[in-house]
C-alpha cells in the first residue's frame, strides 16, 4: 500500500514541477483557439458597451410585449432602407400579418416583389412571378458572392436573427445604428470604412444607413434617426423571436400552475413524513 | 427465476400480465416497498430528476426530429422553421436546448453528492463506474447535439474538438479523417452526428437501467454514510420518496420553466444564431457551459515536452491537453480505489470535507477559466486549478485516510434521526 | 419498516387523501398540458398551411381544353367543357349513377358575380377506387364510354361531369372547394365564405 502511495506522490511532484514550466514557456498550442495570434503591440480597440435607449424596450422583462405600431414603422424602415443590401430570408410575407396588417394588405405588400417561380415554364426556362404571402422575403442579391461584389467585398449579413446573434442584442443594434460619427484624432479609419465605436475594431464597412427623414412613416411619427433606429431594432427583435409574447403568456400560466402544484406536493410530502415516528 | 413466491394482485388484468411477465411485482419490489434510508436530504432527489430529464430530452428530441433536416444546407433553416412555423416548435426546441443544461445541472449535483457522501465506496464501486459511463455518454450526446443546428459555434466547436484527436501519435490523423468522413467537418460529419445523437440517448437509457439495478443490490447510501442495520432505518420508497421526489421535481421544473419561458438563450452563445461559415472563425470559440471545466483543463497544458537534448516533441501541448482532459473524466473510474477511507460520509471526515469544498471551488473556477480567452491571468489560474484537480484525486484522497481523524459514527440511522428530532 | 400510519383522527386522513388526490390530479393535468404541444406540433406547420390554397389562371383555357393544376400536392383537373358535354352530363338519369349527384351540384362553385359558368369543371384528379390518376386530360387520351375520364389501373370510367359510371370506383371524382376571384381566376382551397385548413 505504501509503495503505491509513494508512486502517486512522485507523480504529483512531477505534475507540480510541470506547472511552473508551463506557465513560463508560452502558449503556442492556444493558437488553435484564437483567430488572432498575439498581436501585442497593435491591439484592436474594444467595442464600446452598448447603451439602452431611454424608455427601454417594450419586449424586455417577463411581461414584455412588442409595440405593434413600432413594429410596423420598423418594417417600413427595413423595406425602404435596409432591404437594399440586407436580406431577411427566414421571414415570409405572411408573417407580416402578426404586425397588424390584414391578409389583403399582406397580399398587396407581397405583390410588389418579384420572385423566381419554383418550377420552370413549359419551355424549361425559369421565370419571375409576383410574390405571394407564402413566399419568403426576397433578397437584394441572388447569392453571397453577388452581395460582396455589390458592397466592396463586405457581406451585409442577413437580418432575420441579427438581434439574437449579437452580444448586447437590441441595445447593440440600436447603439450601432445611432453610433456613427467622426472618429477621434487618435484613431485612423481605413479607406472605405466608417467609424462606429460600438463595432469591434471601431471600423465598419456599412455606411450610416439612417438619415433624418429617410422614411415618411405611415402613422405620421417624425422620422428622426433615433426613432427609426428604435423602431427598426424592435422590428428586428420581433423578426428573430416572433413568438416572444406567446412565450411570456404561456410561461406565466405554467409558472402559476407549478407554484400551486409545488405547494400541493409539499403538503403531501409534509403530511406523509410528519407522521413518521 | 423468481425469488420466492409471487404475491397475486387484486386487479385481474394486472394479475394476468404479472403471472406471465412479473413487471408489476418488480415495480412493487423496486419502487413500491423498496426499503430506503429514511434520512435522505434533498440532494438525493437529483437522480430522479436526472431520469426525468432523460425522458424529457428523448420526448422533445423525437418531435424535433420530425422536422429537422441533417444536411448542411438545410439544417440551420430547418431549426428556424421549427422555431417559427411548427406549432409549438419554439417551445419544444427551447425545452430541448435548455433541457441539456438542466440535465447536466442535475447530474453534476448528483455526482458531487456521491463524492461528498462516499457513495462510490464499497460495495457501490460498480454503481459509480456505471455512472461515469453515463456521464461520458451524456457528454458525447450533448456535444453531437450542439453540432446539429449548424451554427457558427456548432461548426467550430466540432472542428476544434474533432481536431484534438489528431494529437494521438501515429494514428491521430487517420482517426480524425475517419471521424469526419472527409477532410474537414462537413456534411458527412453532420449526418453521422445526427444518427449517433439519436441513438445514444437510448443507450443511456439502458445504462441507467443497469445503474439502478446496481444500486438496488446494496440499496442506497445515505447522508451519514453508515449501513442500514434494520428496518427501523428505512421507509418504503412509495409513498415517502415518491412524494418527496415529486415535490423536488416540481421545484426543479419551476426553475427549468423560468429559463425556458423567460431566458431561453441565457445559457447559449449568440454566435450560434449565425449560420456556419467554414471560411470565418468566430473570435471566441466556447463550448456550452457544462463543458467549460474540461475545456479549461484541455487548454491548461501549454508546453511541448521534448525528448531531452533533442528537438523531437514527445508530448505536444495538444496531446498533453487531450490526455489531461480525458484523464480528468477517466480518473473518476478509479476513485473508489484512490479514496480508501472506510468512512463514507464527509459528515464524519472534517479534512476530507474541507478539501471537498476546495475541490468544488476549483471545478467552478475551471468553468470560469474555460469561458475566458486563453491569455493572461486566466491561464495561470486554470493551470493551478487543473493541478489541484489532479492532486486532489491522486495525492490528497489517497493520503487523507493515513492522517485524518474521523469523527465517531452514529450507531444507526434510526438513532441519529431520533437524536436529531429530539434536539430540534 | 415504517408504513403510512393509519391516522386516528378522521380529519387528518381526509386532508391527506385530499392532498394526494389533488396532487395526482394536478400531475395528470400537467402531463396532458405537456403532451398537448408535442401532439399539436405534428399538425401542419404555418408554412405548410400557407400553401393550402392554389391560385389558377384560366384565361388561356379555351373551350374543349383541359388543364392540370396542383392543390395540396394533389392533381386537379380543370376543363372548359363544350355545350355537348354539359348537355350529356345533365341528360344522364340519376338511376344510372352509382354515386348520384347532379351536374349542377358539381359545378355550383363555378360562378362569378351572379353569372353561372357551368362550362368550368374543376375536380381532384385522383380515382376514388385506389388512387391512380385517370386519363382524359389530353385529347389523345382514352376517355371511356362517357366522354370523360378513364382510369387505366382498374378500368373505372367517369363521365363529362367526372361522375363514376362504370368500374370499381365507388364515388365521383371529388370537387374541391374553390372560388372565382374574377371571371378567369380561381383560388382552389377557398370557398366564398372560408378557407380550408
Amino acid at each position: 500500500m505504501l509503495r503505491n502511495f509513494a508512486i502517486l506522490v512522485g507523480a504529483a511532484i512531477v505534475l507540480l514541477a510541470v506547472i511552473p514550466i508551463a506557465a513560463t514557456t508560452g502558449t503556442a498550442f492556444l493558437d488553435l483557439f484564437e483567430t488572432h495570434p498575439k498581436e501585442a503591440a497593435t491591439e484592436a480597440p474594444e467595442a464600446k458597451a452598448p447603451r439602452t435607449p431611454p424608455g427601454g424596450w417594450p419586449q424586455q422583462g417577463p411581461f414584455g410585449t412588442y409595440d405593434r405600431a413600432a413594429l410596423q414603422r420598423g418594417y417600413q424602415v427595413y423595406a425602404q432602407v435596409c432591404s437594399t443590401c440586407h436580406s431577411m430570408k427566414l421571414l415570409a410575407y405572411r408573417d407580416l400579418e402578426t404586425l397588424g396588417f390584414s391578409p389583403a394588405e399582406v397580399k398587396a405588400i407581397a405583390s410588389n416583389y418579384q420572385v423566381t417561380n419554383e418550377e420552370p415554364n413549359d419551355q424549361g426556362a425559369m421565370y419571375q412571378r409576383q410574390a405571394r404571402p407564402s413566399d419568403a422575403f426576397i433578397s437584394p442579391f441572388p447569392n453571397d458572392q453577388a452581395a460582396r461584389a455589390g458592397n466592396n467585398g463586405s457581406l451585409p449579413p442577413d437580418l432575420s436573427l441579427i438581434v439574437k446573434a449579437r452580444k448586447g442584442h437590441e441595445d447593440y443594434i440600436y447603439s450601432l445604428l445611432t453610433g456613427f460619427g467622426q472618429p477621434p484624432a487618435t484613431e485612423t479609419i481605413a479607406k472605405g470604412m466608417n467609424y462606429n465605436p460600438y463595432f469591434a475594431s471601431h471600423q465598419i464597412a456599412m455606411p450610416p444607413p439612417l438619415h433624418e427623414g429617410a422614411v415618411s412613416f405611415a402613422d405620421g411619427t417624425p422620422a428622426t434617426v433615433d426613432q427609426m433606429a428604435k423602431d427598426v431594432t424592435q422590428y428586428l427583435a420581433w423578426a428573430g423571436e416572433p413568438h416572444l409574447e406567446e412565450r411570456h403568456q404561456s410561461g406565466l400560466k405554467v409558472i402559476l400552475f407549478l407554484a400551486v402544484f409545488a405547494g400541493v406536493m409539499y403538503g403531501v410530502k409534509k403530511n406523509l413524513w410528519s407522521r413518521l415516528k | 427465476m423468481a425469488a420466492g413466491k409471487r404475491v397475486p394482485f387484486k386487479n385481474p388484468v394486472v394479475n394476468w400480465i404479472d403471472e406471465r411477465l412479473p413487471v408489476f411485482t418488480m415495480m412493487q419490489k423496486e419502487y413500491g416497498s423498496f426499503p430506503t434510508p429514511k434520512n435522505f436530504n434533498y440532494l438525493w432527489n437529483f437522480g430522479a430528476i436526472a431520469s426525468f430529464m432523460l425522458v424529457t430530452m428523448i420526448a422533445t428530441g423525437v418531435f424535433l426530429a420530425m422536422y429537422y433536416t441533417p444536411e448542411k444546407n438545410h439544417a440551420f433553416n430547418s431549426v428556424e422553421r421549427i422555431m417559427r412555423d411548427v406549432n409549438w416548435g419554439w417551445l419544444i426546441r427551447y425545452i430541448h436546448m435548455n433541457g441539456a443544461s438542466m440535465f447536466f445541472i442535475a447530474v453534476y449535483v448528483h455526482i458531487f453528492r456521491g463524492l461528498y457522501y462516499g457513495s462510490y465506496k464499497k460495495p457501490r464501486e460498480l454503481l459509480w463506474m456505471i455512472g461515469v459511463v453515463i456521464l461520458l455518454l451524456m457528454m458525447a450526446t450533448a456535444f453531437m447535439g450542439y453540432v446539429l443546428p449548424w451554427g457558427q459555434m456548432s461548426f467550430w466547436g466540432a472542428t476544434v474538438i474533432t481536431n484534438l484527436f489528431s494529437a494521438i501519435p501515429l494514428v491521430g490523423d487517420k482517426i480524425v479523417t475517419w471521424l469526419w468522413g472527409g477532410f474537414a467537418v462537413d456534411n458527412p460529419t453532420l449526418n453521422r452526428f445526427y444518427a449517433l445523437h439519436y441513438l445514444l440517448p437510448f443507450v443511456i437509457f439502458g445504462v441507467v437501467f443497469l445503474h439502478i439495478a446496481a444500486l438496488h443490490v446494496p440499496g442506497s447510501n445515505n447522508p451519514l454514510g453508515i449501513d442500514v442495520k434494520s428496518s427501523k432505518d428505512t421507509v418504503p420508497f412509495h409513498p415517502y420518496y415518491t412524494a418527496k421526489d415529486g415535490f423536488g421535481l416540481v421545484v426543479f421544473l419551476i426553475f427549468y420553466t423560468l429559463i425556458v419561458f423567460y431566458a431561453p438563450n441565457a445559457l447559449g452563445d449568440p454566435d450560434n444564431y449565425i449560420p456556419a461559415n467554414p471560411m470565418a472563425t468566430p473570435e471566441h470559440i466556447v463550448p456550452e457551459w457544462y463543458f467549460l471545466p474540461f475545456y479549461a483543463i484541455l487548454r491548461s497544458f501549454t508546453i511541448d515536452i521534448h525528448i531531452p537534448f533533442t528537438s523531437i516533441v514527445f508530448i505536444s501541448s495538444k496531446l498533453g491537453g487531450v490526455i489531461l482532459m480525458f484523464g480528468a473524466v477517466f480518473l473518476l473510474f478509479v476513485l473508489p480505489w484512490l479514496d480508501w477511507s472506510p468512512v463514507r460520509s464527509a459528515t464524519f471526515r472534517p479534512w476530507f470535507r474541507r478539501f471537498f469544498w476546495v475541490f468544488l471551488i476549483s471545478c467552478v473556477t475551471l468553468g470560469w477559466v474555460g469561458s475566458q480567452k486563453p491569455e493572461g491571468v486566466p491561464v495561470i489560474i486554470g493551470q493551478i486549478a487543473t493541478a489541484f484537480y489532479f492532486i486532489f484525486f491522486l495525492v490528497i484522497l489517497p493520503l487523507l485516510p493515513l492522517f485524518e481523524k474521523t469523527l465517531p459514527l452514529p450507531k444507526s440511522i434510526a438513532e441519529a434521526v431520533l437524536k436529531k428530532s429530539q434536539g430540534a | 419498516m415504517a408504513s403510512p400510519p393509519s391516522s386516528a383522527d378522521d380529519d387528518g386522513e381526509t386532508r391527506r387523501d385530499f392532498l394526494a388526490l389533488t396532487a395526482c390530479a394536478m400531475g395528470g393535468v400537467g402531463a396532458c398540458v405537456t403532451a398537448w404541444p408535442l401532439i399539436q406540433s405534428m399538425n401542419p406547420a404555418a408554412d405548410t398551411l400557407a400553401l393550402s390554397t392554389t391560385e389558377v389562371d384560366l384565361s388561356a383555357l379555351k373551350e374543349g381544353q383541359s388543364m392540370n393544376a396542383v392543390w395540396q400536392g394533389k392533381p386537379v383537373f380543370i376543363r372548359y367543357r363544350t355545350q355537348k358535354e354539359i348537355d350529356e352530363a345533365r341528360a344522364a338519369p340519376m338511376s344510372d349513377l352509382k354515386d348520384p349527384q347532379s351536374d349542377e351540384d358539381r359545378v355550383k362553385q363555378s360562378a362569378f358575380s351572379g353569372k353561372e359558368m357551368p362550362q368550368y369543371l374543376i375536380m381532384v384528379g385522383i380515382c376514388t377506387h385506389l388512387g391512380c390518376i385517370p386519363l382524359g386530360q389530353k385529347p389523345t387520351d382514352p376517355h371511356g364510354n362517357y366522354d370523360g375520364w378513364f382510369c387505366p389501373c382498374h378500368g373505372s370510367q367517369y363521365d363529362s361531369s367526372g361522375r363514376i359510371r362504370k368500374g370499381p370506383a365507388p364515388k365521383n371524382l371529388p370537387i374541391p372547394p374553390y372560388v372565382f376571384t374574377d371571371a378567369t381566376h380561381i383560388t382552389i382551397g377557398k370557398t366564398a365564405e372560408k378557407t380550408t385548413s
